[in-house]
């Protein structure tokens, strides 16, 4: 019985580190697809100014709060606006942007084929 | 036939690419946030910065008063040079100032103030910079105008004459 509790209160404690090492690994993630706004080519992740250690810290609090990725990302971007993510969003002026790779592909493909069967 | 469209295609992707390469020239390429706001005040629930209260925004930001909130720290030279348009501006009392103290420690700051004259109404101190983070600041010294709840404007860096003759003619 006593082994039984001891064994409980073991897997209990792994598993809380588990979930913080979790946690730690969403708050990296968050923070390297985050523009550090007032350093230059930085990611939030990699700059130790006043603005991304908050920044960092706001993430932290976030995610202990139960929000999502999603959820912390659209709050940062009704903050500080679209600029602050590193992934352009699929928009009116970006669709070209997102698009333009796979025209190319696909033109390319069709001049393969093209070639190809030119060639038979 | 087919000699005669792959060159067609390539002018017509050199010309695409000319054009979109050409107008991004004329893009300027640093970034400029937006200053003119309509957003919502953040809540917030900080210590005051004289005793250890608690304030809440929404009992210190009423409707049809302006509010000049100002994020300012001892350690930061850019509000020094600020100070004295944040004591002019205190003598209009259609404003009341409100400073967020970021990220200082309460000697440093309170000697600031005694040195140089405390222009504020209220203070509250932003010991991690949480706060402000949900203002959407970038850092100090940055400031917001308030009116009903809404950030109108904000100013980013130290204020000068001109933001000042701005805060003047929008308070009016």
């Amino acid at each position: 019985m006593k082994f039984i509790h001891i064994f409980l209160i073991v897997a209990t404690i792994l598993n809380f580190n588990f979930l913080k090492a979790d946690e730690i690994k969403t708050e990296n993630k968050i923070a390297k697809n985050l523009r550090c706004l007032i350093c230059q080519g930085q990611s939030v992740y990699d700059s130790d100014s006043e603005f991304a250690i908050s920044l960092k810290l706001v993430i932290k609090n976030k995610i202990q709060e139960g929000l999502s990725e999603e959820q912390i990302y659209s709050f940062l971007k009704m903050k500080y606006g679209e600029w602050i993510l590193y992934d352009p969003v699929f928009n009116r002026n970006t669709y070209f942007l997102w698009l333009l790779p796979i025209l190319i592909f696909l033109a390319g493909g069709a001049i393969i084929i093209k070639k190809f069967y030119n060639k038979k | 036939m087919k000699s005669k469209f792959i060159p067609l295609i390539l002018i017509l992707i050199f010309l695409i690419t000319f054009v979109i390469f050409f107008k991004g020239l004329k893009n300027s390429n640093i970034y400029t946030p937006d200053t003119n706001l309509k957003k919502e005040v953040p809540s917030f629930e900080l210590k005051s910065f004289e005793n250890d209260s608690i304030v809440i925004s929404e009992k210190i930001f009423k409707d049809n008063d302006y509010y000049f909130m100002n994020i300012w720290a001892s350690w930061c030279i850019p509000c020094k040079e600020e100070h004295g348009f944040l004591m002019k501006l205190k003598k209009d009392d259609r404003i009341k100032l409100i400073g967020f103290n970021y990220k200082d420690n309460l000697k440093n700051a309170s000697s600031f103030l005694k040195d140089l004259g405390n222009p504020y109404d209220i203070i509250v101190s932003d010991k991690d910079g949480t706060a402000s983070i949900e203002w959407g600041a970038y850092g100090v010294p940055e400031s917001f105008l308030v009116y009903q709840n809404k950030i109108i404007k904000r100013f980013i860096g130290p204020i000068n004459n001109e933001d000042l003759l701005e805060i003047q003619k929008i308070i009016r």
